[in-house]
């Protein structure tokens, strides 16, 4: 079996997950850039956080020969600080040329609040301007309906925005539709006890299909589960389906969407 | 938006043998289900049973048994914040499960 895990936060993880990771069939894993379970004070804080996800990080998965590549952003959780915020996202064009830089993300909304919206909009001229793929954040438990309703219209209304160019990532059962509907990708994060569980995700792939949709672990410093996505696999091979539809829905599918940044390889070649 | 936008893909086709779905799934969701009377029976032991989560929660519970279909979505739905328009300031970092109604 073979995988990638499209959005992990390995940076507060350790390097027993890579290893774990790798023998379970991970073949590439990509870290969008998040709250750090803490505010940070200055732009200083991200721009030792963004040499930490382009340089360390990499590097730290090389020793376990897994290609590792990021997205740059400032999490929506810190987005109410309108001025740290600019600050930010004009740090971030000097880093897209990194080789290991795939896009803008995870923006999006936490609590939908105005000040989000404005940083979203920010976020969305940045990727747009610079031809970048876009990965979304939609909020949690309660929030996440009416954010992904705001998300998506913000998205939708933007002229610049090729909807199979982003993923909108933590859909469940009341939001994939609305996703897919509007030519997006979806991700659905397998968590254990928010988001999604293996079984709902293959729910979710067996009523809506299974294009433009890949499963995630999101694995974080919280609750959360690095070998999910291949748990997600025995789900499905427990329920019959082939080598080949697993292959599609947790390998093919990420490298489809990824390798429309030229950048993300695999093996030393073009993924795509 | 730069290109016309798509329809989901079609509904897979289900493995052959549906018995097996049930035989996974039956124990671990009746644990499930057996968690979530426990906790309605603990949160009335101890009195807290108003809390507008749990009025929530026993609101959602009708559709498990109404028959209908998609019980998942709509379970998700009534949980949710139904108000559209963007908060004027943010009340916190983190969500809390169902939306509190003004007053609650």
């Amino acid at each position: 079996m073979r995988y990638i895990e499209p959005h992990g936060h390995m940076v507060s993880r350790t390097t027993d997950d890579y290893q774990a990771m790798v023998i379970a069939g991970c073949q590439a894993v990509c870290e969008p850039a998040f709250w750090a379970g803490y505010d940070r004070t200055s732009v200083d804080g991200f721009r030792d956080y963004f040499r930490q996800l382009t340089d360390y990080e990499p590097a730290r998965a090389a020793k376990y020969r897994l290609p590792h590549y990021c997205w740059l952003c400032i999490n929506p959780k810190e987005a109410e600080d309108m001025a740290l915020a600019k600050d930010v996202i004009d740090l971030i064009p000097s880093l897209l040329d990194k080789p290991t830089v795939l896009g803008i993300g995870e923006i999006g909304l936490n609590r939908n609040t105005r000040n989000e919206m404005k940083v979203l909009e920010m976020h969305i001229d940045l990727a747009v301007k610079h031809n970048q793929l876009i990965l979304v954040h939609t909020p949690h438990l309660e929030d996440k309906l009416k954010g992904t309703r705001l998300i998506s219209d913000v998205l939708k209304s933007h002229s610049g925005v090729n909807p199979g160019r982003v993923i909108i990532d933590h859909v469940e059962e009341h939001t994939i539709k609305r996703v897919l509907d509007q030519g997006f990708w979806a991700g659905i994060t397998l968590y254990p006890d928010s988001k999604s569980s293996p079984p709902r995700a293959v729910d979710m792939i067996e009523i809506c299909g299974r294009e433009r949709i890949w499963m995630n672990s999101a694995c974080d410093w919280g609750h959360s589960d690095p070998l999910s996505v291949p748990k997600a696999c025995l789900e499905m091979r427990a329920r019959g389906y082939s080598a080949e539809f697993i292959d599609q829905v947790v390998y093919q599918n990420p490298v489809r969407f990824l390798s429309q940044c030229p950048k993300f390889k695999l093996g030393g070649q073009p993924a795509g | 938006m730069s290109s016309a936008a798509q329809s989901p893909g079609a509904p897979v086709d289900l493995p052959a043998d549906r018995q097996k779905i049930v035989d996974l799934g039956f124990v671990p969701v009746r644990a499930k289900l057996i968690e979530v009377a426990a906790f309605l029976d603990r949160v009335e032991r101890y009195g807290v049973a108003s809390d507008y989560r749990c009025v929530a929660m026993r609101a959602a519970l009708s559709a498990l048994a109404d028959g209908k279909p998609e019980r998942a979505r709509r379970i998700l739905e009534s949980f949710s914040d139904p108000t559209t328009e963007p908060d004027a300031v943010s009340t916190g970092k983190a969500a809390y499960g169902a939306y509190r109604p003004p007053g609650a």
